[in-house]
């Protein structure tokens, strides 16, 4: 029982601080739309680097992150690293900053927002909108479900699992209703930086329990000779290259990733995130995953179903320090989760409520604040509900949300960089591939890989790409299409 | 030119030279320190960009609409 009042001690703790900041944050809060959704465009370089950095943590990073390293061997750090580390950096550059400047000359607030202008489509700006939630839902709905999980483990059952799941819900409304962007630009912060002085505590913890580094890889390469050499099993060059590719191209249409793009202060700031992203990557990722490698060596068994680095901590550490991991593992959720909120709130009034009751230009600020608002609780609650009773298929959905994302990426850097981009061949490019891509992961007649485990959602992308550009050579732009407006774009 | 060091970043993040190397150094597989320091040569060339080249391909001249 003692045990479990510090449980629930560290974790109440942690939740009020993060509505606590989200408090502090809203007394900065303008109301109109533009503030509440990109915090005004002013994040600055530590507050960018880290809350985009949390948004990308998910669940995955403290449970299925290493229980993949546990099961197939450290080589996930190697795809996580050249994904993250390598190709969203260069993606940062080539989106990104191309996003911001566009941006900054339009003000947009969304992708959807960019295209449907830029083609003068709102057809264009409903369908980039629809698909992205479609991909989206589901995969809030598996960060709830991961946060109720984790708390029904920690408590053994104690807290049930509504109460967890709707709890982490209703904390993450509180200051994401209140305070919008730059609420959940803060909490990210203090989220991002408490993973890691977590993570790094408790590698420094199990090491030196274990007398080691050496000795830990030395037990790892005994019990497991495999893991020690790169490749085998898992682990092929199309499955590695696949996956890198096709996450971090998914990553970059990730709507709460999309819109930070937005929503930097300067072109400094972009830089400086920029240039520190691969060091933050390794720094989270390398302990993270060796630690579910060195388990294999330390003969930490894990229960069926249960996670490898909650089973690591309660055998190497004080069970108040297990709580705090895994209050830092519902803050990845939690640093994922309210922004896709935001984000979908975003989507869901600005691309398709407003276009479905013809609204154009701007509403009343009153109105404005009151529509996305109710749109983070629409969204919030919609998902925790779909998370009591989901299975098989939206599950499927949330696991494969970043395949589909990455269908989005080509086309749109096409549309970004070319003026012969015509709105045919956005339709094409874009909705052709999702068909397929949809095919690959419902319909058993088409392969979820080719040639040799290359997965399908890299062939959809190569479809879109050559969609997007044959389709706008064939068709011509319609009179009222800007094909200039993404030009002679410069930071001053 | 930065298409090719990108191209050149990306590529070699895996050492696919050291496949199936079972080497270990200094208590980690080789494998990985090598991915460690090429993830810090990465950063290291991202500052490098930034402070030289930073625009190039991204920012443009106004155009006449085609």
């Amino acid at each position: 029982m003692e045990k479990l009042t510090i449980q629930l001690g560290v974790i109440g703790a942690y939740l009020i601080l993060a509505v606590a900041v989200g408090l502090v944050a809203f007394r900065r809060t303008d109301r109109n739309a533009e503030d509440f959704y990109l915090a005004g465009r002013t994040l600055g370089t530590v507050v960018l680097l880290f809350t985009t950095f949390a948004t990308l943590l998910s669940a995955f990073t403290f449970f299925g992150g290493p229980n993949l390293a546990f099961s197939a061997g450290p080589e996930w750090i190697l795809v996580m690293g050249l994904m993250d580390g390598v190709l969203f950096g260069i993606l940062l550059y080539v989106v990104g900053y191309r996003q911001w400047l566009v941006g900054q000359e339009h003000g947009y607030v969304t992708l959807g927002e960019m295209l449907g202008e830029r083609f003068d489509s709102t057809g264009l700006r409903v369908l980039v909108a629809g698909i992205s939630l479609f991909w989206l839902f589901p995969y809030v709905m598996l960060q709830q479900k991961g946060a109720g999980q984790a708390i029904v483990g920690l408590t053994d059952g104690a807290v049930p699992f509504w109460v967890g799941a709707g709890g982490i819900t209703l904390f993450m409304l509180l200051y994401v209703v209140v305070s919008g962007m730059r609420g959940v630009a803060w909490t990210d912060t203090i989220q991002g930086a408490l993973m890691l002085v977590l993570i790094w505590s408790a590698v420094i913890w199990v090491v030196a329990a274990a007398d080691g580094i050496g000795v830990a890889t030395e037990a790892m390469a005994t019990s497991n000779p495999e893991f020690a050499a790169l490749g085998g099993g898992l682990y092929s060059p199309a499955w590695m290259l696949s996956t890198a590719i096709s996450i971090a191209f998914g990553v970059t249409m990730f709507p709460q990733i999309n819109q930070r793009f937005f929503a930097a202060g300067s072109k400094r700031v972009l830089q400086r995130t920029f240039a520190l992203w691969p060091v933050l990557v390794l720094l989270l990722f390398v302990p993270a995953f060796m630690l579910g490698a060195w388990a294999t060596g330390l003969g930490v068994t894990v229960p069926a179903g249960g996670n490898v680095l909650p089973a690591v901590l309660a055998e190497y550490t004080p069970g108040w320090f297990a709580a705090l991991v895994i209050a830092g593992a519902l803050a990845a959720m939690m640093s994922s989760s309210d922004s896709m909120l935001l984000s979908g709130s975003a989507y869901l009034t600005r691309d398709i409520y407003r276009p479905a009751r013809r609204l154009r230009g701007a509403l009343g600020a009153n109105r404005e604040a009151l529509v996305s608002r109710v749109g983070v609780a629409v969204f919030a609650v919609g998902s925790f509900v779909a998370s009591l009773s989901a299975g098989g298929t939206i599950v499927q959905i949330g696991n494969t949300a970043f395949g589909g994302f990455a269908q989005l990426t080509l086309p749109v850097i096409v549309a970004l960089y070319w003026h012969r981009t015509t709105r045919a061949g956005m339709f094409a490019g874009i909705g052709i591939p999702q068909l397929f891509y949809l095919a690959s992961v419902f319909l058993p007649q088409v392969p979820g890989a080719f040639l040799g485990g290359w997965e399908a959602s890299l062939f959809g992308m190569g479809l879109g790409l050559v969609l997007t550009i044959g389709v706008s050579l064939i068709t011509t732009p319609a009179a009222s299409e800007r094909a200039a407006s993404f030009d002679g774009l410069r930071a001053d | 030119m930065w298409g090719a060091v990108g191209l050149l970043l990306a590529a070699f993040a895996i050492p696919w030279f050291l496949w199936e190397s079972p080497r270990i150094l200094a208590g980690l597989p080789v494998w990985l320190w090598w991915h460690i320091g090429w993830l810090l040569l990465t950063s290291g060339v991202f500052a490098v960009f930034v402070r030289t080249a930073w625009g190039v391909g991204v920012e443009t001249e106004p155009t006449e609409a085609v």
